[in-house]
């Protein structure tokens, strides 16, 4: 007993705890290091909007301060007020831009949400009970695979009018299939492992069963589809915007701002290439977040 | 097989008859269509003749069953805007849809599955690193920002490529690239998996001890193996294409049925809408039940299980 006990707390001194080593992993992670600051930048930026700029994206428009160059341009037009320039309406760039932050983390987060319990709630019924309700779960997941997702969102759009909110909950309702499939899958490995069936020896309820044994060891590819679903919607928002059926404006999406200045591209290729640059941030770094997660939780998927 | 073709036959049709009870819905999402359809000026009377002359007055399965039988006769309607028959203008925008698909679809595959190849030869190799980064990088970059931005340099800047409204192959390239570089970093990331699992198998040191040539090795032996999940990727990614080209078609304004969705949607033709979106959705159903019989055909665990 004495030296068995010897040698567990000489292991112990040797190997860093599991919490320890899981940090060592977090943050030698450049994905995360990299993905978590820009998105940590971006969030912080979309809490601070107004505070960050003297101008309101909507309101301070000025038609006499039209289409000024960004400062990169070494134009005699440049105004120091607007280091990003101004729109065709005068409005100042910088300020659309910081504000646009909101409105893309807004949607991307909220649709997730929606998508994610709705995919979650399906995947893991289908994976915990199989036969006949993953019969129909499978079922479910394959029609909404075949109807397009950008024609039917447009077409859901157009026909009730487009706002925040409706966007929002089209594409949640939309976009959880990728929940469904991944919850599904991993469900299915997790509910034949033993300590399961202790749980359901115990007598514990169905509810109780799937609450704290079963979510708890699939959390992490949750947590990885989210970040893909979260990018998803972002993306999808920005390109029904810029086909005019997402957010209305005056409004400053980041999608939007792009089809507005689609116009003005052979003149004034940096409206279009501002807030592109922005969507492109944020996604690239919400997935190298994503991707990092899966890195850190998955050993077998670290080479 | 027969049994399996059999099965998979079946769900193929039940999913296409409920996709068309959706579509079919579509049109009474906003309310009454007859409402929509008259516009805001419209006078009641105005209202009760279009109901009357579109049907929408008898009961919803009635309409929905009268719809289903024109439709499987290959009658989708007429177009409230067009004045055309539905399937006529359809058929005639389709092959645009088709031909920018392929190409997508054709330039994605010979960017990624080589590249995931090279990538799982050499593991964390300068090109490992490479194609890695462009699989992270082409994740992220919205694909109607990389079309204007490919616009911008290719066609405004340099002049290499015509921008908008061309019908000949050169007008094809701009766009199949901005569509088809989205399914890239999945393609990649799935070839070197399943190239990397593939190498390390049994039959590959077997066959390299035979001492067979390093390249038909690698090709006939482990690609083989390895492409098996990229086929049913490459057509799922294919229908998403068709239903996803709304967006570059309207951008390069290719006449196809992208571009012929966005201008229903925009003119409000209700009829013509809920055909394009069966249609794009029949096309999806299509294809994957043909890549599940092609990897069944490849595959044999698939048809036994």
């Amino acid at each position: 007993m004495a030296t068995q006990d010897h040698t567990a707390s000489a292991a112990e001194i040797l190997e860093p705890s599991p919490m320890a080593q899981m940090r060592r992993r977090v943050f030698g992670h450049y994905g995360i290091i990299i993905g978590g600051a820009v998105l940590a930048i971006i969030f912080a930026i979309a809490i601070f909007a107004p505070l960050l700029t003297p101008f309101d994206p909507i309101l301070d428009q000025d038609l006499a301060q039209k289409l000024k160059p960004p400062f990169w341009h070494d134009s005699p037009k440049y105004d120091p007020a607007h280091p990003l320039g101004t729109d065709l309406q005068g409005r100042d760039y910088l300020t659309r831009l910081v504000h646009g932050a909101r409105i893309s983390l807004l949607i991307g987060f909220s649709a997730m949400i929606i998508s994610g319990v709705i995919g979650t709630a399906l995947g893991v019924a289908a994976g915990y009970f199989g036969g006949r309700v993953d019969m129909i779960v499978n079922f479910i997941i394959t029609t909404r695979l075949s109807m397009p997702v950008v024609l039917v969102a447009l077409a859901v759009v157009s026909l009730i009018g487009s706002s925040l909110w409706i966007v929002i909950w089209v594409l949640g309702l939309l976009i959880w299939d990728r929940f469904a499939v991944v919850m599904r899958s991993t469900t299915m490995q997790v509910r034949n492992l033993d300590y399961v069936a202790a749980a359901q020896a115990c007598g514990c309820s169905t509810f109780r069963i799937i609450l704290t044994e079963i979510m708890p060891n699939v959390v992490n590819h949750l947590i990885v589809v989210a970040t893909l679903e979260m990018a998803h919607a972002i993306l999808l928002e920005a390109a029904l915007s810029f086909l005019g059926l997402g957010v209305q404006p005056p409004a400053p999406s980041w999608g939007l701002m792009i089809s507005e200045a689609k116009g003005m591209m052979f003149f004034d290729a940096w409206l279009i290439g501002i807030p592109g640059a922005a969507l492109f941030a944020l996604i690239l770094s919400i997935n190298l977040l994503g991707d990092g997660v899966r890195d850190v939780t998955a050993p077998e998927n670290r080479n | 097989m027969v049994k399996y073709i059999l099965k998979r036959l079946g769900v193929a049709f039940l999913v296409a008859l409920t996709v068309s009870i959706i579509t079919f819905s579509l049109i009474y999402v906003s309310g009454d269509p007859a409402v929509a359809l008259a516009g805001e000026a419209a006078s009641n009377e105005e209202i009760e003749h279009i109901r009357k002359s579109y049907g929408y007055d008898r009961p919803i399965p009635v309409q929905y069953m009268d719809w289903l039988g024109r439709a499987l006769q290959g009658d989708l309607g007429r177009s409230h805007y067009l004045k055309e028959e539905i399937s006529d203008v359809i058929l005639a925008r389709l092959p645009n849809t088709l031909i920018l698909a392929g190409c997508a679809i054709a330039f994605a595959l010979t960017l990624s599955i080589p590249l995931g190849v090279a990538a799982a030869i050499r593991p964390n190799s300068l090109i490992d690193r490479f194609a890695l980064t462009l699989a992270v990088v082409g994740q992220a970059l919205p694909s109607f920002w990389f079309a204007l931005i490919m616009m911008f340099f290719l066609g405004i800047k340099l002049r290499w490529l015509p921008i908008s409204r061309v019908e000949t192959w050169q007008g094809f390239i701009m766009p199949a690239i901005a569509l088809g570089y989205y399914v890239t970093p999945g393609v990649m990331r799935l070839t070197r998996a399943g190239m990397l699992e593939v190498l390390q198998s049994d039959y590959i040191r077997t066959a390299k001890a035979k001492g067979l040539r390093p390249l038909t090795v690698l090709f006939k032996h482990a690609l083989r193996n390895a492409i098996i999940p990229v086929v049913s990727l490459a057509a799922v990614q294919f229908g998403f294409m068709l239903g996803g080209s709304i967006v570059i078609e309207s951008i390069f304004a290719i006449n196809g049925l992208g571009f012929l969705a966005w201008e229903t949607i925009q003119r409000g033709d209700l009829p013509m809408m809920q055909a394009i979106v069966l249609v794009l959705s029949l096309f999806y159903i299509l294809i994957t039940f043909l890549a599940d019989m092609l990897n069944a055909f490849l595959d044999p665990r698939i048809r036994v299980t």
